[in-house]
Order: C-alpha cells, then structure tokens, then sequence
C-alpha cells in the first residue's frame, strides 16, 4: 500500500474536499495504481540535479510603481455568490 | 531554578509602494471596501501576478540597513491554505531561497550593547480583511489589502528578555522609517510582530518548548506580552507542567495571551516554487545602485552627532530621531556655527512648537536657514537671548525672517557704551537709597539696577554691557 | 456556397477577391453547427449575436478600405477555458457554469485586434483534466470521424470543431498534448508552441509551468497565420518571453532538403498500435524523399515522462484550483452555516470525479514528508528530460514521432481506468515538461477510416523550423481529401 483509506481522507481535508466512503475507497485504490505506477521515478539517479521548476529561463517581468485603475466595484462582485453590494459574504468565522 | 527566556521575532513591514505586489491597484489606506481590487488581487481565474519592481528594491534596501547578504537570485513560493481572506488559496511569499539572508542589528542597550541577528529577510503578499457581523452570523470580506507587499524580517531567537525584543524592535522600526519604505503605524497593521517564546534552565544550550504570540499591536504590547507569557511559563514549568507548542493570543484588555480558538488543525502548507512568477535576479549593478541611495542610518547618525558637533548623547538621540529633524538640525548648525545652541532651539523650541500645534517636521514654519541666523544674531549680540524668545514666536506664526522681524520691532539691542552710561547714571542718580544699601554689602540690589536700566530701555539694552557699567559705577569709582 | 471546410487562407483570398464577406461565412458556419451539433457537441455556448456583429463590422471596415487585421472576418472557436469579457467561461466545469469574466484573455484580446469573428466556446475535459473530453460537466464531444469514438481531449471541443465543420480554425490549450492529441484524433493540425511564446494571461491554469495556448487547424499554414497573431510577449504575463514575432507564414513552401530529421526510438514501444508505426513510417520515407536526413536517436528518459509529467501537473493544479472556494465567484453550496462546510461541500459538488483524483494526487505529492520523493523527484528527471531534448537539437533540426500510441479509443474505453487514460499522453507529455514547441499533423488513415497523426518537436523558439518541415511534410504527404461523413 503506498497510500491508507485515512491518508486519503487526510488529503481530502487538507484540499477542502467532502468526500462520501465509496469516493474514498475508490480514490485509495486509484491512487495506489497511479503512485505505485510513478515508483518508477526512484530508480533514475537524480544525485546533483536541479529541479526544473520553470519551463522557460532568461525572462524578466517586473512592472513599474505606477497605480492603475481598480475594477468597478459592480463588476468585481458581479460574478458573486452572496454579497451586501460591497463585501463578499462568508458564513461567521470564529478567530 | 533560574530560567532564561529565549526570545525570536517576527515582524511584517507593509511597504510604502504606490501600488500592491503583483497588480497595479492602489494600496493607499481606508478606501471603500473592495474597491482597490482587480481580477489580479481578487484571484480571478486565468490571471497572472507581475512583480513591483519597487518591492524589491525597498526589500533590498532593508537587506543591506541590517547588513544581510542579498542572494542574487531568489524565488517565490506559494503557501498553500483556505482562508477567506486569501482569494487564490495561497499567499505568494519566499520559502527555500528568499531575497536576504544573515544580517544583524546592533542595540544600544545596556553598556556593552547586544547584537540581534537576522536569519532571513524575505517579500510577500498581505492578505485582505475580514469584519465580522455584531448580529448576525455573517463576515464580511475586503480584500483592499490583499497583494499589498510585505517584507518579513525574522530574526535569531538571539533575544533574552522582554526589553532586548523591544528595543530589537524599536531599532528595526525606526530603521524602516528611516529608509522611508515603511510608515511603521501599528496601528493601522503595516508594522505587526509576531513572538517565539521559550524558557530554558540558565546554562542549558537547549531550547525548551515554545509559543508562538500575536496580536500585539503596540511596542508596549509587545513588551507586556513577552513579560506575561514569560511568566506564565514560568509558572507552567515551576508547577511540574510542560509547555504545549501553541499559538496564543495577546488580549489587551485582560493583560493576559490565551490559545488560539478554532481549528488547532497541523499546518502543510505545501510550498512549492510558484510556476507564474520567475525567479528575481538581483544583480551587484542594482545592489550598489540601491545601496547608494541609501540614506545615513540612525546610530551612525547619532554617533557621528556626538563626534562632529561635540553635543550630549542625549541630544543626538532626540535629534535624530527622524531623518526630517535630523536634517533640519544639520542646516542650523551648519549656518549659526554653534551646535549646542542649535541643538536647544532645536529640541526646546522647535519640537516643543511642532508638538504644540501639532504639525509635521516638514511642514515646519521656520525654515533652517531662519533660526541659524537667529542663533548668529544672539552670538554677536545683534539681540539677547530674551529678545531671541520673542522673535522666535513671531517667527513661528508669521513665517518671517528674524532680521524682518527684528527690524519691523525696531528690536536692536543697545551697545553703545556712552548711551548706556548716561541712562546708568539717571537710575544710579534717581535710587540714592539702593545705592546706599548696595555699598553696604546688600549685593542682591544689583539684580534692582538691571531691571531699573532694562525698562527705560525697553529690553533693548545689551546685558553684558549693562552689567560690565552698572558694577564700575556702584563701586564707587 | 459550401464555406464550412474552406481554409483560413483560402477564406482570407475569397475575402479579398470580394467573391464572398465575413457575414455570408459566419452565417453558413452557423449553419453548419445547426446541422451537425447535435451529434458532435463542440460547444458549450456559442455567441451568435456578438459573432454576426464583428462580422458585419468586418465586412464594413473590409467596403471602407478601413485597415484590415490578418484574420479579418474569419470564424474561430475558442476554449472555453480563455477568459472572454461577456460571455461565460466554464472550463468545462460546474463550478464555473455562470462565470461572466471581466477580461479577454490576451490572445483572445489579440484574435479580436486581427478582426477574427469568435463564434463561441468549445467543450473540454474539466479544468482540461482528461485526454478525452469526456470528463466536461456539459456532456461529452464524439469524434467526427466516428460518432462512438472520442475527439481526444483535453482540447477535444476545439478539434471536434474544425474536423466537423464548424469554424475555420480554433485556439485550444496543451498541457501535456491537449492540442496534439485531440489533432491527430479529429484528422487535423494543432500545434503547441513553445512555453513563453504565447501569453498565458486570461488562459485558467492548469498547471502553470506546463500551460500553452496554441492553433487548431485545417493546415499548416492556418496554423502558421494563428500563431504570428497570438504569439509575443505580454506584460501581463512575465512567464511570456520578450523575442519578436516573425511571420511564421514565410516558413510555409520552404524546402527542407538536407536537415536532419531525429526519430527517437524510445517512442517505439510495446503497445503501440501498427497502423501507428506504419503511418510514422511512412512520413518517414517522405521526409528522405524531400531530401532530408532521418536518424535514429535516443531521448533515453522519455519513459518516465507520464510519472513525472502526473506528478507536476496535478501539484501544479491543486494549488491552481484552489481559489474555487465559493466565495468570490463561481458555484456555492448552498445553505451552508460553516465555513469549513462552505469549502468542503462546494468543491465536492461542483469538481467532477477527475478533477477531484488530480488535486488529491497533488495535495498528497506536496505534503509534508512526500515533496521530496515525488514533486521535487519529478521536477529533477524533468531537467534530465530537457537535457535529452538539448542533446537532441544539438545535432537535429526536428524531430518526428508518433502523436498518440493509438488511433482514437471509443467512449468510455478508458473511463474507469485513469492510469490508462493518462497512459494515452506518453509521447506528447515530454515536450511540455522540455517547454519544447510541437505540432501534430494528419498522416494517413487507419483501415477502419480513423485518422492517425504525426508529431514534430523543434527546439526552443523554433517554431519556423517545426512549420517548414510540417507544411513540407503536409504537402508530399496529401493524396486525397476526406472528410467526416456526419
């Protein structure tokens, strides 16, 4: 087993995910054949290497200090689920 | 037993850029809620953070005040977690290679002084704000402040007493608002602290278990924070207890830190190197760029105060408390020549003044240049001291020059020996009893003669001059 | 007048010779979708209205001798996971099922400024999560050429569309050959260019080190024409590289008499479908015929390209799709008291069961006490992957390789089985973890009439070179035109 039923739900927790028991036991199977199958990265001799984490090097972006305008604050709650015309609304957090 | 603190912190500086980390919305304070927003800091899909090019030269800035070594590249990382407050579900921050590493602090505290060191300096994104609903099980999300650039500055766990982290603390503030990348008001969050508290045995090498503290939004809260959760810890081990690894809040009203409410879930963050933005290459051109705009720092300041204008180590401490005072300090002691009194009509009169009517160091009404030559006037006795008040205050609300002033009160002080002499002989002439009792030891009537010679020439008399003729002419001579 | 397979040049002459205008072509392209969408299902929504609009506009610009852009009047289809301001983008997900953005993506923005008329948004895998378009909440796309088979995916829609008639030309996304695939399944050309060339801004993530944006076509030279439009660098995207755009048309007709052309070995394996390895075969022997030289050569990492390629794309993914939290736009579960309930019961509902697996599988390679051994794993056999390429272009000017391992597999074949499923992506995955442009063009058909593909890679920025040798490759290998009987 390279991956437990409460492992797999641990995951889910952490990515904000309900998921029902047939889910998760379908998930711990699939998951096992999907990182049993990637094992096969641990017999390539990776001693020395440098991860590539950017496909491209050599580019350089910064943008410069200069204010530009904000959207409109109808078409910045335009695509929410609840709102009071000027916050986004959440259920109560208790800090 | 004797226990030692052992004392880390962790402080987030808001920069004072025009415009936030990755997206061209204004980052000025107390708009509308959500009105500083775009699809970039709102975390709409398909969107792409550009960096501020002015958040790194800030950060570098900080970097090489602390003396840190800036690594030429660095890279960003996202922190992954749910909050409502963080719209893309991670905060772009540094992690495995951050724009500045190993730096120091030095503090004047005690008499031998003590190094703080700094284990890393990296930038990050604020996130937004929530307000939570009096009456109804609601919050509210604004996310004005989400992508507002940070830098956090984490130092060694080097401190070993509440007054060590306040004063760790009040040097890197102070240093900040030096450098003018940070408006250090607590208040309004864009300096915050965080603690790592632990005790230990005195003489163990190891460090016990510590607390993380937050919530503390003054230099005094720190201070009392630190000084509570120090001896609640105290308590804990003295009573047979251990120390549970927690993060507590400080609670202000009640004086005490509590733990954390809610979901004490472990945090995995899962960083990793964000794919949207490429590594930052700082190279020695734009370092020794930076590095030359770099303004004097405030204890090379002071030291060089107490050297060159030979004033007291108090005086240069309150005159460099801002760069605007220390500047304005410079230029009227460069023009009057006479550092000390400079420096009392500085700190006296100037900060009393500014204090008074509360207005900025630079919105000062008498420029530098004025109150040099005021100083100047009073050293070759073109007006007393006492004449010097007065003008000042004119000075102050009308914005004049001294020698206007000076000029439209008809205010030059006598030194013409023969003038004087004759009104010396009218008071002398006119008091036959004062004389008598002052050739008669009463040597206290002396300060008579002066007030009597000062009213019949309206102040104006020089009082060297004054004093030098009124002793010729009482000893009878 | 039968304009529906007509090609993006060939639209463009009729245009110019004033033999037909945008409005008559959109119109009948309409049309066409009216007749044959109902089996195909290309697209998620289309945007009618807009589209006979720029149109006509075109149509005026085109009588006023206004200035004319070089896709004026032309019909294309979109993804429907690049951002348009005033029409839903979905990515093929619930959660996005009413998501209104206030943007263009920038190659959007950039179709838009050459006149092109966008007709709507095409179907896909679910954040393109898939290789077959069958995991989209709106239902599946079949093939063209055979209604119980799959377009390939995850750009399934996109390629669907241009096989069937129903655009001139369409814009899709390749993450690990989610142009190329779907191409080589639907008889057509797609080609991913290299990672930086084209601006990834308003294109939804999802796995942002891996994303392209590319061309579907009828042919090359479309290609070639879409590429010079949407290629640049933008300051909107820093991951966008700042090299100018050449006009990659003027690499069309050009011959590649005395290049060397590598074929990896490795991608011969077992399970490899014949009538696969006799169509490379074949664009084999025509590229000696053309005068170039074919040589073997060994990309000796390409087997580890799927675990790795599967183990940074959805790490990549599960931090990208995490800002679907239902709170700022987008699908919310509704009723709910709690916020952990608000996350947790949104994300269940409205992610379909791929998506779900692949942000488990990244959350778990990100974790603490499993980075090292598999994300940073993965992330270091990429960099030997890249060295292969290198080592390659050293001594190649393009490669040639199969597409896919097999023809286009029916509905469902591969369903319940995502190790197969992804299994599918093994030739194309490698040039995107490289960063590395490539193109897959028809190249002949399977006895059962199913079209097979052929890919060429080039190295970094060598897009000309990838379009010379395909449209030389294109043009000796054309024997008859078929079409999709629908």
């Amino acid at each position: 087993m390279k991956i437990t039923k409460d492992q797999v739900s641990h995951v889910a927790d952490l990515a904000r995910l309900t998921i029902n028991e047939q889910e998760q036991e379908l998930f711990t199977k699939q998951l096992n054949d999907i990182l049993m199958y990637m094992d096969m990265l641990n017999s390539v001799d990776t001693t020395n290497v440098e991860p590539m984490t950017h496909a491209m090097e050599g580019t350089e972006a910064f943008r410069e200090d200069v204010v530009r305008s904000s959207l409109p604050l109808d078409a910045v709650l335009a695509n929410a689920p609840d709102d009071d015309g000027a916050s986004f609304k959440v259920p109560k957090i208790i800090e | 037993m004797e226990y030692e603190p052992v004392i880390g912190l962790e402080v987030h500086a808001q920069l004072k850029t025009n415009t936030k980390i990755f997206c061209g919305c204004s980052t000025a304070f107390g708009a509308p809620p959500n009105t500083h927003t775009c699809p970039v800091c709102l975390g709409m899909p398909g969107v792409l953070p550009v960096l501020n090019r002015t958040v790194v030269e800030y950060a570098v800035k900080m970097a090489l005040a602390t003396h840190c070594t800036i690594n030429h590249v660095s890279e960003w990382a996202r922190k992954n977690y749910f909050y409502p407050d963080l719209p893309k579900g991670y905060q772009i921050s540094q992690y495995d290679r951050p724009l500045a590493e190993r730096g120091y602090v030095d503090l004047d505290i005690n008499e031998e002084g003590k190094r703080v060191n700094i284990t890393r300096i990296h930038m990050e994104e604020d996130a937004g704000k929530l307000i939570h609903d009096e009456s109804a099980p609601v919050s509210y999300v604004d996310l004005n402040r989400a992508g507002v650039p940070l830098i956090e500055i984490v130092s060694e766990p080097d401190m070993r007493s509440p007054e060590e982290g306040a004063a760790y603390l009040r040097r890197l503030h102070e240093i900040l608002v030096y450098l003018e990348i940070c408006d250090g008001n607590m208040e309004e969050g864009n300096f915050r602290c965080d603690a790592n508290v632990s005790l230990r045995p005195k003489g163990e090498p190891a460090f016990g278990t510590r607390t993380e503290l937050k919530n503390m939004n003054s230099f005094r809260n720190v201070q009392r924070a630190l000084e509570y959760e120090i001896r609640r810890q105290q308590y804990v081990l003295e009573s047979g207890g251990t120390v549970i690894q927690e993060t507590r809040l400080w609670d202000d009203a009640r004086g005490t830190t509590l733990p954390m409410r809610g979901k004490e879930e472990a945090h995995d963050y899962r960083y990793f190197p964000d794919p949207d933005l490429v590594p930052v290459t700082v190279a020695d051109e734009w370092i020794d760029e930076i590095r030359r705009t770099l303004p004097e720092l405030p204890r090379e300041k002071r030291e060089r105060f107490i050297r060159e204008y030979e004033i007291p180590a108090y005086d240069a401490g309150v005159l460099t408390a801002s760069r605007a005072i220390a500047d304005y300090y410079e230029q009227v002691a460069t023009r009057c020549g006479k550092p000390k009194a400079a420096s009392n009509w500085v700190m006296g009169d100037i900060l009393g003044h500014i204090k008074e009517d509360k207005v900025e160091m630079e919105d000062c009404p008498i420029t530098a240049a004025d109150l040099g030559n005021l100083v100047r006037l009073i050293d070759d006795g073109t007006i007393s001291g006492k004449m010097a008040k007065d003008v000042f205050e004119e000075m102050w609300s009308s914005g004049e020059k001294p020698e206007t002033v000076i000029k439209k009160r008809g205010l030059v002080q006598i030194t013409d020996a023969g003038a004087l002499e004759a009104v010396v002989d009218e008071v002398i002439a006119a008091n036959p009893a004062q004389v008598e009792q002052f050739r008669g030891g009463k040597e206290k009537v002396f300060g008579f003669f002066v007030g009597q010679v000062m009213k019949k020439t309206k102040g104006q008399a020089s009082p060297g001059l004054v004093n030098e003729i009124l002793k010729r002419k009482l000893s009878g001579s | 007048m039968e304009s529906h397979y007509l090609t993006v040049h060939e639209l463009e002459e009729l245009l110019r010779a004033g033999e037909t205008t945008s409005l008559e072509i959109t119109e009948a392209m309409f049309r066409r979708i009216d007749a044959v969408e109902e089996r195909v299902h290309s697209y998620i929504n289309l945007m009618k209205e807009r589209a006979l609009e720029a149109a006509e506009a075109s149509d005026r610009r085109r009588r006023d001798d206004a200035a004319l852009g070089p896709l004026d009047g032309v019909p294309i289809a979109l993804k429907d996971l690049l951002c348009t301001t005033g029409t839903p983008t979905t990515c093929g997900s619930r959660f996005l099922e009413r998501f209104v953005p206030p943007y263009d993506a920038t190659a959007v923005a950039k179709l838009r400024a050459a006149g092109a008329v966008i007709l709507g948004k095409t179907n896909m895998d679910e954040f393109a999560m898939g290789s077959s378009t069958e995991t989209s909440y709106f239902g599946v796309t079949r093939n063209p050429w055979d209604l119980e088979r799959v377009p390939g995916g995850s750009s399934g829609g996109s390629a669907s569309a241009v096989a069937a008639g129903e655009c001139a030309a369409s814009l899709g996304s390749d993450t690990g050959g989610s142009i190329r695939q779907p191409a080589a399944f639907c008889g057509i050309v797609g080609l991913k260019p290299t990672y930086g060339r084209v601006s990834r801004y308003g294109l939804v993530a999802f796995a942002s080190s891996l994303d392209q944006i590319g061309p579907l076509a009828r042919d090359v030279e479309d290609c070639a024409i879409l590429l010079s439009v949407i290629a640049g660098h933008d300051e909107r995207d820093s991951t966008s590289f700042p090299a100018p755009v050449p006009d990659y048309r003027d690499c069309v007709g050009r011959s590649i008499k005395g290049w060397t052309v590598g074929i990896p070995r490795e991608y011969f394996i077992e399970g490899i479908d014949p009538a696969v390895t006799a169509a490379v075969d074949r664009a084999v022997s025509v590229m000696k015929d053309l005068g170039a030289e074919c040589r073997e050569i060994s990309l000796p990492h390409t087997r580890y390209g799927i675990a790795a390629y599967y183990v940074i794309a959805p790490a990549e993914a599960s931090s990208n799709l995490a800002r679907y939290d239902g709170i700022r736009y987008g699908f919310r579960s509704p009723g709910e008291r709690e916020l952990l309930d608000l996350y947790r019961n949104t994300r269940a509902a409205a992610f379909g069961s791929e998506v779900k697996r692949r942000i488990m599988i990244g959350t778990y390679a990100l974790s603490s006490g499993y980075y090292e051994a598999y994300y940073k794993k993965a992330s270091q056999i990429r960099t030997l992957m890249k060295r292969d390429f290198d080592k390659a272009f050293a001594s190649c000017d393009v490669i040639l390789a199969p597409t896919t391992p097999t023809p286009p597999f029916k509905l469902g074949e591969k369903t319940d089985d995502p190790l197969q499923m992804y299994l599918s992506d093994v030739f194309a995955a490698p040039a995107n973890l490289a960063g590395i442009p490539g193109i897959s063009l028809p190249c002949g058909f399977t006895a059962d009439g199913l079209p097979l593909g052929v890919q060429l890679l080039a190295g970094y920025f060598e897009e000309g070179k990838l379009i010379q040798a395909a449209a030389a490759l294109e043009k000796a290998l054309f024997t008859e035109q078929r079409r999709p009987a629908l």
